[in-house]
């Protein structure tokens, strides 16, 4: 049976290095396959999170030759098996252990956004083609790859000013839903920064649910903010109804 | 042991983030408890986040004539009536507000085209009655819950795992657990505890389930000496994929079928017709399992052991539509384009009818304090599962094992916590850093997993009972002698040694309780005694510890009152 070469992170807090490990390779077979190979066979203690191996959880998230992946859906014969795969954790969340990172910031930002809000006396009766627009961003299994990518996070580290993609994602679903009646602009532009994004598409691309982010929700949010804030003659309304944006 | 812990104290403990934990949090907190919920993953990653099909409930707002009499008539016959049958009437009468609820909660279901939400045909289903979200209906209930219950007020302890129920005198008095990330140790205090762990189908090879579904919240009932009823009923999903092989079991949702999927042999044929010609690939799990399982082994088989299953003639963006994450898991993983040609499916380990022993009408366990509800909890279900029930039966019993726990909080005096059981369980999780020889906790893992699949599977007999049962006596005894490597830090293969303690209790249970039910029925099929039985039709088995020893009981079905009896006669 054929084998191929496993480089993967071992380590903690305090540092780590790549360590080798051989795997036979199966038809078909997956990277997280492999890590479940080396936790079973060579190294009991690799930490690794996954659940449902179907790239429905978005827990087993990892760079795999430098690329953010779902594991569980990177198909080993798409690798090149001439050289060592390399698996390391994503860079953007600090280490625990091996391929296990602290992703608790992400929760913390979840919290800050407020929830739905279905406007009053609301009857619940909903359009199928307004509801496909927001089950785009429904679909989201929350692996934060695209957390991981975004520069502002991983290159700037601007956690404390910035919510990231992911959660411009979950406002965008709240915001065109049908029947929601907040407005979250406020929260956009002053606590989840969404200006600091400028567009470079980065989380576009690593997204495993193909949920065009940039395109269908971090753009009409931008715009929102743009007229809530920023747009005079809305402004100038506003000031005239004696209506303030959230 | 001086070992330090520290110490958590909430009115009620959750153990388990799936839908039945996160809804009995949110009812809980609503009744002015304080609540903790206690998860070994990430929260929104509870399997919950894998059901495809959709939620059952009575909307009728697809086939009028629907109401909760011929949902509770469906649930009973697809129980082959051991189910509990006051939990099914109340099942059948709360769903459809408790889907309501969700939807005001931000849940988007799919729509029908006067702007309700949209119910799809299922396996022993009289009506279209799945309300659901394409094939992803899972995924928008926990993210829903998760968003409701973080924003009301719930802690969560994300991946931290409990291994000991903690009593003072006959009441429950809190839980002991770790973190998994840094292997320290922590005491919940609580006067109510809700187990909500779900099922236990990493005890067999081929299987839908993740790594979580260990049965450790029924093990930590058992242990703690509650009952466990039915626990022979393992749903075998009829189809998982089959190939490759390291996405063997992965599930294939029914809405396949449910969406006008037909299943074929090697030869073409459309087998169902000689299984049942009536409902055909809509029969219930067991009937199609057991027909896929028997065409294998007669040799009309795929090339990888299983059948096809086509969706291929309906429109390919209608199938995008209505299946993405199959469309997806099959070209991804498969290299199969579903909207062109058929799938390989075979049966695959996928839910336990079986589990804690609770009340119809609270979800309390037979210890004060104890509740239990979703997969964790028996009763509902009976002796099969009909798909969506398992959604629905999460938001309705889950609800009500929060309220009662929230109650049952509020009335009663303060608990104490006893030491030498905190000190106890310190010494139990120790043990295997302790050992300097041993064996390796994965390596008892897999030699479980084929006993249970070889020998406590789809069909079972006396013989194979007994040998399944034998080894899993063997496995428990080499399993208290395990070695672990490494650190206490994020170690999962000294989780595994703890998980696979729970997998043998449960393990053991299913096969003394299959051996004891000779009969067929549901999903519990014997070879050797292949028909029903009237007299087993009346008795639940109930799995109860006795010291070391587990013992098999016997109890009496109650009698159903008239008016539900005449809703079966119909």
């Amino acid at each position: 049976m054929a084998e191929a070469t496993f480089k993967i992170f071992r380590g903690d807090r305090n540092g780590g290095q790549l360590i080798d490990y051989r795997v036979p390779v199966a038809p078909g077979m997956v990277v997280l396959d492999a890590l479940h190979y080396v936790q079973g066979y060579l190294a009991p203690d690799l930490a690794v999170r996954w659940n449902c191996k179907a790239g429905k959880c978005g827990s087993c998230s990892a760079e795999v030759n430098g690329r953010p992946r779902l594991t569980c859906k990177t198909r080993m014969d798409a690798l090149p098996l001439g050289e060592p795969i390399t698996v390391q954790p994503m860079k953007s969340f600090p280490v625990i252990k091996d391929l296990v990172t602290d992703v608790s910031w992400n929760y913390q930002v979840n919290r800050k956004i407020p929830p739905f809000m279905p406007r009053p006396g609301v009857e619940w009766k909903m359009d199928q083609r307004d509801v496909d627009r927001v089950q785009e961003f429904r679909k989201c299994i929350e692996c934060f790859l695209c957390q991981n990518v975004c520069h502002v996070l991983r290159d700037h580290d601007k956690k404390e000013q910035f919510g990231g993609p992911r959660f411009f994602v979950r406002v965008a679903g709240l915001e065109m839903h049908p029947l929601d009646g907040l407005s979250r602009t406020g929260l956009l532009k002053e606590e989840i920064g969404i200006g600091l994004c400028n567009i470079t598409k980065c989380c576009t691309e690593v997204c495993p649910e193909d949920i065009h982010i940039t395109d269908n929700a971090i753009i009409p949010l931008k715009e929102r903010v743009i007229d809530d804030f920023y747009d005079p003659v809305l402004w100038f309304l506003r000031r005239l109804k004696g209506k303030r944006a959230k | 042991m001086n070992e330090k812990y520290e110490t958590h104290e909430h009115d009620v403990l959750i153990i388990g983030a799936g839908g039945a934990g996160l809804c009995a949090a949110i009812a809980a907190l609503g009744q002015g408890a304080t609540v903790a919920v206690v998860c070994k993953s990430l929260l929104g990653k509870a399997h919950t986040v894998m059901a495809e099909g959709g939620i059952a409930a009575a909307m009728s707002n697809v086939d009028k004539a629907d109401d909760w009499r011929t949902h509770f008539r469906d649930t009973m016959r697809g129980g082959k009536f051991l189910n509990n049958w006051r939990m099914a009437q109340i099942h059948a009468q709360e769903a459809p507000d408790r889907v309501r609820e969700l939807e005001q909660w931000g849940a988007l279901f799919d729509r029908t085209s006067d702007g309700e939400i949209l119910q799809r045909a299922f396996g022993g289903h009289t009506f279209k009655r799945l309300c659901h979200v394409g094939d992803r209906t899972g995924l928008e209930m926990i993210r829903t819950l998760q968003d409701r219950g973080v924003h009301l007020g719930i802690d969560v302890y994300m991946e931290c795992a409990i291994t000991r129920l903690l009593k003072d005198g006959e009441r429950v008095a809190g839980a002991f657990g770790y973190w998994r990330e840094s292997g320290r140790f922590v005491v919940f205090k609580a006067k109510s505890v809700v187990i909500a762990t779900g099922g236990i189908g990493k005890a067999w090879s081929i299987t839908s389930n993740s790594w979580e579904y260990t049965g450790d919240g029924m093990t930590l009932a058992y242990d703690a000496g509650a009952g466990l009823m039915d626990m022979e009923f393992v749903q075998f999903h009829p189809t998982g994929m089959v190939w490759p092989p390291g996405v063997q079991g992965i599930l294939v949702t029914e809405a396949v079928r449910g969406e006008g999927g037909v299943l074929r042999n090697k030869n073409g044929e459309r087998f169902m017709e000689r299984y049942d010609p009536e409902k055909m690939e809509l029969s219930t799990r067991d009937v199609v399992s057991r027909a896929i399982y028997t065409e294998a082994k007669e040799g009309r088989g795929t090339e990888h052991g299983g059948a096809y299953l086509d969706i291929s003639h309906k429109p390919a963006d209608y199938v995008k539509k209505k299946l993405p994450s199959m469309y997806h898991q099959f070209r991804e993983l498969a290299d199969v384009d579903i909207t062109a040609g058929p799938m390989e499916v075979g049966p695959t380990c996928h839910y336990m009818m079986g589990g804690i022993r609770v009340e119809a009408e609270t979800a309390q366990a037979t210890i004060p304090g104890l509740f239990a509800a979703g997969e964790a909890a028996a009763g509902l279900h009976g002796a099969n599962r009909l798909g969506g029930n398992s959604l629905s039966d999460l938001l309705v019993f889950g609800r009500r094992a929060g309220l009662a726990a929230a109650d049952h909080a509020g009335s009663v005096r303060p608990v104490a916590l006893d030491e030498s059981q905190i000190a106890d369980s310190v010494s139990e999780m120790l043990a295997p850093f302790v050992r300097t020889e041993g064996e390796n906790p994965y390596q008892l893992h897999r030699e479980l997993q084929e006993t249970m699949q070889q020998f406590v599977g789809i069909f079972r007999s006396e013989e194979d009972l007994e040998r399944g049962l034998a080894e899993i006596r063997a496995l428990k005894e080499r399993a208290g002698s395990v070695r672990v490597e490494g650190s206490r830090l994020f170690n999962p293969g000294w989780h595994l040694a703890r998980d696979l303690k729970s997998m043998l209790t449960v393990s053991e249970a299913v096969a003394l309780s299959a051996l004891a039910r000779r009969e067929s029925r549901g999903a519990h099929s014997r070879i050797d005694y292949p028909n029903y039985d009237e007299t087993w039709g009346r008795h639940n088995n109930v799995i109860d510890r006795d010291g070391d020893q587990m013992t098999l009981n016997q109890r009496s079905i109650s009698d159903m009152p008239p008016d539900l009896k005449e809703i079966l006669a119909e």
